[in-house]
């Protein structure tokens, strides 16, 4: 958009056509009660130099994965982001927030999002994606939700233990305010437990701690019971990790901020959502389509949202009307310039670099194993020392250290980090005495 | 066959009874493009919701003439929904087993639901 400033001449015609002396007289039926009869509480106005170097002193104050080595996930990873993303998302025929009110003459948004779900349908081994949710633990409670109200028969919802802790208080907020019962239960638990009024089980592949289950074990007890099986999927793990389809996975949604976008405190982020073929009607969100036109040209259309959300709005398993177009739009981008065997690449480097760093640690003496599990780029060891003074000791040289949590220290290591920094990583690490 | 006054029919056959909605019904809706089938064993009463039938113009649920068990739906909806509106008194939406019998008779006859519709028409 242009920025065309009024001018005085254009805010005299208007006062003339408005019949108004001045612009006063424009909020005369204002009660003089309520009105600010003082200036706003706020300091001058800046030249644009002085307030771009005031933003740089507070800019400052922040450390970033710019000039720290992160080792820090927890659900959002330090990936490398391929340039390109930045500009072509800034292009100004995809920088707009929402999808268009009148989709179908947003031919090239409608194009990106159909191949995002194409992308996502690819990597989850589901049958549909939508057009993509807020973030990971709203698709998560989404999933649930869908689950709960999928068989008349069953409605409880089960969370394997193991969530993200901010995932499983978004789902039970919103099982709670839809009144669907929840219970929480361990991996050995949920394998002889009764499923008889369980609609659905949430597992995270990995899990928050960095754990990888026997997902055949999993799916084969929850679908013998009729139940439905939630996977929340790090999408980069996906690349090499068995395809939750192959192991009955119902719904595969999760956060996909790891393709492509930068870390942010508050997002924005990207939730993905796909399912098989049975549950696409009650899918939240919507799907985009492809189809010919009169002409017999391709064309994209928004091809299908849950009817009961125009109509039959009681029935809704989902009130979400938008979705996160350009993040979608980014996470195309990036699947795009990585491609298949690239994107294989970021994932195995993942991998090699964790168990890089989770074997020195554990050389180190200074750390102790917490699972014998197989991981991905996340792992748990339980540090000697405090966690919160080893990551304070850590920063003075430059690393963002991992995450504190009940079981131990959660240190993830993607592509990025070097050799270099994962040894002097570990040195400091091992070298640290509270 | 007999009739409801939300325009579902029912027809028993043996012990079982088939259950669709009326040629009315399907002109009403208009194109028929999904159908929200019930769960097979479920036991529902006189008056729950069975399924959903959604059309191009609106969605709408089809109630349970009588109490009984769902023990089969027909799946040939699943793929071709337009059946209903070309032969709505064989596309049948579910095949039920039925509680008490006695609530046959407090359903319409198909004379009594074709005066049913006059009068609502006027």
């Amino acid at each position: 958009m242009r920025y065309i400033p009024v001018t005085e001449k254009d805010r005299k015609e208007m006062l003339i056509r408005c019949k108004a002396d001045n612009i006063e007289q424009l909020f005369s039926s204002i009660p003089d009660d309520v009105r600010l009869k003082r200036p706003l509480n706020l300091p001058d106005a800046k030249s644009e130099m002085e307030l771009i170097k005031y933003m740089q002193t507070i800019a400052a104050k922040n450390s970033n994965t710019g000039n720290y080595a992160c080792f820090l996930g927890a659900g959002a990873y330090d990936h490398y982001i391929p340039s390109v993303i930045g500009h072509l998302v800034s292009r100004q025929e995809f920088f707009t927030a929402y999808t268009p009110y009148q989709p179908e003459i947003s031919q090239g948004t409608l194009t990106a999002i159909f191949e995002y779900q194409t992308m996502i349908c690819e990597l989850t081994g589901m049958d549909v994606s939508n057009a993509s949710m807020y973030d990971g633990a709203s698709a998560l409670a989404e999933a649930c939700v869908i689950s709960s109200s999928a068989s008349r028969k069953k409605s409880e919802i089960i969370i394997v233990e193991d969530m993200h802790p901010e995932y499983r208080e978004t789902a039970e907020t919103y099982l709670k305010f839809r009144g669907i019962k929840h219970a929480s239960m361990t991996v050995e638990q949920l394998l002889s437990a009764d499923l008889t009024n369980t609609a659905g089980v949430c597992i995270q592949y990995p899990s928050f701690y960095g754990d990888i289950y026997d997902m055949d074990r999993i799916g084969k007890y929850v679908k013998e019971n009729g139940s439905l099986l939630i996977v929340c999927a790090n999408p980069v793990a996906l690349a090499l990790l068995k395809s939750p389809k192959d192991f009955g996975a119902d719904f595969v949604v999760g956060e996909g901020q790891p393709l492509g976008m930068p870390l942010g405190f508050g997002g924005p982020y990207l939730g993905f959502f796909a399912c098989v073929k049975e549950h696409m009607r009650k899918m939240p969100g919507r799907i985009v389509g492809k189809t010919t036109d009169v002409d017999g040209k391709t064309a994209y259309v928004l091809t299908l949202q849950a009817r009961e959300q125009h109509i039959r709005r009681e029935k809704a398993t989902s009130n979400i009307c938008s979705n996160q177009a350009l993040c979608a739009l980014m996470a195309t981008i990036y699947l795009s310039v990585t491609g298949k065997e690239g994107f294989k690449q970021v994932a195995k480097r993942c991998v090699d670099n964790a168990h890089y760093v989770y074997e020195g640690l554990l050389k180190t003496g200074k750390f102790e194993k917490v699972s014998d599990l197989p991981f991905f780029h996340e792992f748990t060891v339980k540090p000697k020392e405090d966690i919160t003074a080893l990551n304070a000791y850590l920063f003075k040289y430059g690393f963002i250290g991992g995450h504190k949590t009940e079981k131990g220290w959660l240190v993830a290591v993607t592509e990025k980090r070097t050799k270099e920094e994962m040894d002097e990583f570990i040195k400091r690490a091992g070298e640290f005495n509270g | 066959m007999k009739f409801t006054k939300n325009h579902e029919w029912i027809k028993k056959e043996g012990k079982y009874a088939y259950i669709g909605i009326t040629d009315y019904a399907q002109q009403q809706l208009g194109d028929i493009v999904y159908v929200d089938l019930a769960e097979e064993d479920l036991v529902l009463q006189q008056g729950d919701v069975l399924c959903a039938v959604e059309s191009v113009k609106t969605a709408a649920e089809v109630f349970m003439p009588v109490s009984g068990m769902v023990v089969e739906v027909n799946h040939d909806l699943e793929e071709a929904p337009e059946k209903i509106n070309e032969s709505p008194y064989e596309a049948y939406l579910a095949k039920i087993t039925i509680d008490d019998e006695s609530e046959l008779d407090g359903l319409m006859t198909e004379d009594e639901y074709n005066e049913f519709l006059e009068s609502e028409a006027e």
